[in-house]
């Protein structure tokens, strides 16, 4: 404990002096009211997604209607609905496969590699981190029309490619904090004992950012399959829609509890892959799980 | 233990870097060892500068070609882009931009809107996100690790998912206007263009984005440092005033350059939750994409973005650097 009473000025306690570390009744108030409605829609949206009827507001009963029961309109059932989850899912892969290991290689030769040619690609890689999707959306759908039209199709090519450019920052900045908090010293000392540059990013590097990796391999996942505007911006025909596009296109036509059950089983999986990284990620980086919570926080 | 000594390395660093020289003078050819060639990690660099260059830095300059490039009238108006900088007109750039002080400035009002909504959202999203962040910070505690987690879940959860399901609460004859009728608020048509109901959507989508980074830097702030702000006599307020918040004032610059950047690209949340009466500048960008001569519009529109949000921008990429400069 500190010695801070002891030192205390002899003022006359009053108010917060007396006790500062007293309940904060009106900020606990606050934190309490913002949870509950931060979270509050997504629960009734949920629960809703079981409602035996067709309204969204009110209770009729609960059913596995809209998830597998009914013919046309259930999640099991639709063909428009399973070909966006499908594709949804899709293109979450892809970005993975392909963001993750674009960005783990930059995040490591940028780390280790100084110079204006690596400052300028640094900058260009925060860019692409901090502009507005629409600006980027919009762009590649006019490169993709003009420039390159014919070489690359809207649809799933163009809306894999747009995700990637997206996201591709983001395992570039978990990556890397992750190795600013490493150093240089293990590869180091495993090469003084004798192993090739190769390896000692093989054997040392790589387990050690493994948990970094798989964090992002989780934001990403999860990013892609929350994207709506890069996506939206590239699609095509009905083939190339994505869950996310059905919930905004259903949301002004004709609102069914369909769209809360697509809905759900978006926010499930996004749920299940996270929960898995953080899992592996914990394991991975034991004694230090601070720094997994801070690096998820960090985005 | 995994633990890093951080502060043995500092130490350490200029020795291994004469034994490192050393080395490269006794294996001239570096093939093995600790000595990297030069194109080591460049090559580490390359594929995803590679992809950068292609596909977000030539998608800029198609944008350029195509807003300052004509229009092809009699093939409905599309694009006839000039590559070639020298060959640029002013003049479809110029008729889009006249939209908004010419005539009717048929783009001003949206223009306007976003800038007011985007204002009100951050102010709301700052004073909100600060007292949370601060709560979860300093004053909660065997909750903390759930209050985290409550905080971060926002994120893992569908936006539109979200913004649809306070559709549905928003309702005429929904759950809010449920609540809301016996104290005497009547019917209210929350969905029909009103601007609270957007600025809500905005605090409800970015809100998050706000929390975090607050959170994270009050989290950082020692105990200690509070404790002597009371002991040399100022109150928990003076203390809050003088100590707690100068030293969050970095998280807080990017907690609202990092909301005020999406909110002014968005527009799904007005399609949601307004109508046309509250329609903002992505607005303009979306709605372009199924109409003749659009493309040029839109490339025009999101270079007019782009000078928009250019300031905060580098504004973040400058604190980016400075905070990787003091790693």
């Amino acid at each position: 404990m500190s010695t801070a009473i002891e030192h205390a000025p002899a003022t006359p306690a009053r108010g917060y002096f007396r006790n500062p570390w007293r309940k904060p009744r009106i900020l606990q108030g606050v934190t309490i009211g913002y949870l509950l409605w931060s979270l509050l829609p997504v629960v009734i949206a949920v629960i809703f997604s079981f409602n035996g009827g067709r309204s969204r507001i009110s209770w009729q009963g609960f059913s596995l209607r809209w998830w597998t029961q009914d013919p046309t309109d259930s999640l099991l059932r639709d063909e428009a609905m399973r070909s966006a989850m499908a594709q949804t899912y899709k293109l979450a892969i892809i970005t993975v496969l392909v963001a993750v290991p674009l960005g783990t290689l930059f995040a490591i030769g940028i780390d280790r590699w100084h110079g204006r040619p690596a400052r300028s690609a640094n900058f260009t890689m925060l860019l692409s981190f901090v502009v507005p999707e629409i600006i980027l959306g919009v762009s590649l759908y006019i490169l993709f029309t003009n420039l390159l039209q014919g070489l690359v199709p809207l649809g799933t090519p163009a809306q894999a490619i747009g995700l990637i450019s997206f996201q591709l920052s983001y395992p570039v900045i978990i990556v890397r904090a992750r190795l600013l908090s490493i150093g240089p010293e293990y590869e180091e000392a495993a090469m003084d004992l004798g192993a090739t540059p190769s390896q000692a990013i093989r054997r040392i590097l790589l387990p050690l950012i493994a948990p970094a990796i798989l964090a992002s391999v989780a934001l990403v996942f999860a990013d892609v399959v929350d994207d709506f505007v890069t996506v939206a911006a590239l699609s095509a025909e009905a083939s190339s829609e994505t869950l996310a596009q059905k919930i905004y296109s259903a949301s002004r036509a004709s609102p069914t509890p369909e769209v809360n059950a697509a809905a759900t089983m978006m926010l499930i999986t996004t749920l299940l892959v996270v929960a898995g990284g953080l899992l592996f990620y914990r394991r991975f980086s034991r004694g230090q799980s601070d720094i997994a919570t801070t690096d998820f926080m960090q985005l | 233990m995994p633990e890093i000594e951080t502060s043995a390395t500092h130490d350490e660093r200029p020795r291994r870097r004469l034994w490192r020289r050393r080395a490269s003078v006794d294996e001239p050819g570096g093939a093995s060892g600790a000595w990297y060639p030069r194109w080591y990690w460049p090559s580490f660099v390359a594929p995803g500068s590679l992809w950068l260059a292609l596909l977000f830095l030539l998608p800029f300059y198609v944008v350029f070609s195509v807003a300052f490039g004509t229009v092809d009238f009699e093939n409905f108006g599309a694009p006839v882009p000039y590559y070639a900088p020298w060959w640029w007109s002013f003049d479809t750039f110029n008729e889009t931009l006249s939209k908004f002080y010419e005539g009717t400035a048929i783009y001003r009002p949206p223009l306007f809107r976003t800038f007011a909504y985007v204002f009100s959202a951050t102010v709301i999203c700052l004073v909100v996100g600060y007292t949370v962040a601060y709560f979860a910070a300093r004053s909660a505690t065997k909750y903390k690790g759930l209050i985290l987690i409550l905080l971060i879940s926002p994120l893992w959860i569908s936006y539109l998912m979200r913004i649809y399901a306070w559709q549905g609460l928003l309702d005429t004859d929904g759950p809010i206007n449920l609540l809301l009728r016996p104290l005497g608020f009547g019917e209210t048509n929350w969905l029909e263009g009103m601007h609270v109901t957007v600025i809500l959507g905005l605090v409800y989508g970015y809100i998050p984005f706000m929390i975090l980074p607050i959170y994270a830097s009050l989290d950082r702030i020692q105990e200690s440092l509070l404790e002597a702000g009371r002991d040399l006599g100022a109150s928990g307020r003076q203390t809050f005033w003088r100590v707690t918040l100068p030293l969050s004032r970095p998280a807080i610059l990017a907690g609202i350059v990092i909301v005020t950047l999406p909110m002014f690209g968005d527009y799904y949340t007005n399609d949601l939750l307004g109508s046309t009466k509250t329609s903002m500048f992505g607005n303009l960008i979306s709605t372009q994409r199924e109409q003749q001569g659009g493309s040029t519009r839109m490339a025009s529109l999101v270079l007019i973005l782009a000078v928009i949000v250019l300031v905060p921008m580098l504004y973040y990429l400058r604190e980016t650097k400075r905070a990787a400069e003091q790693a």
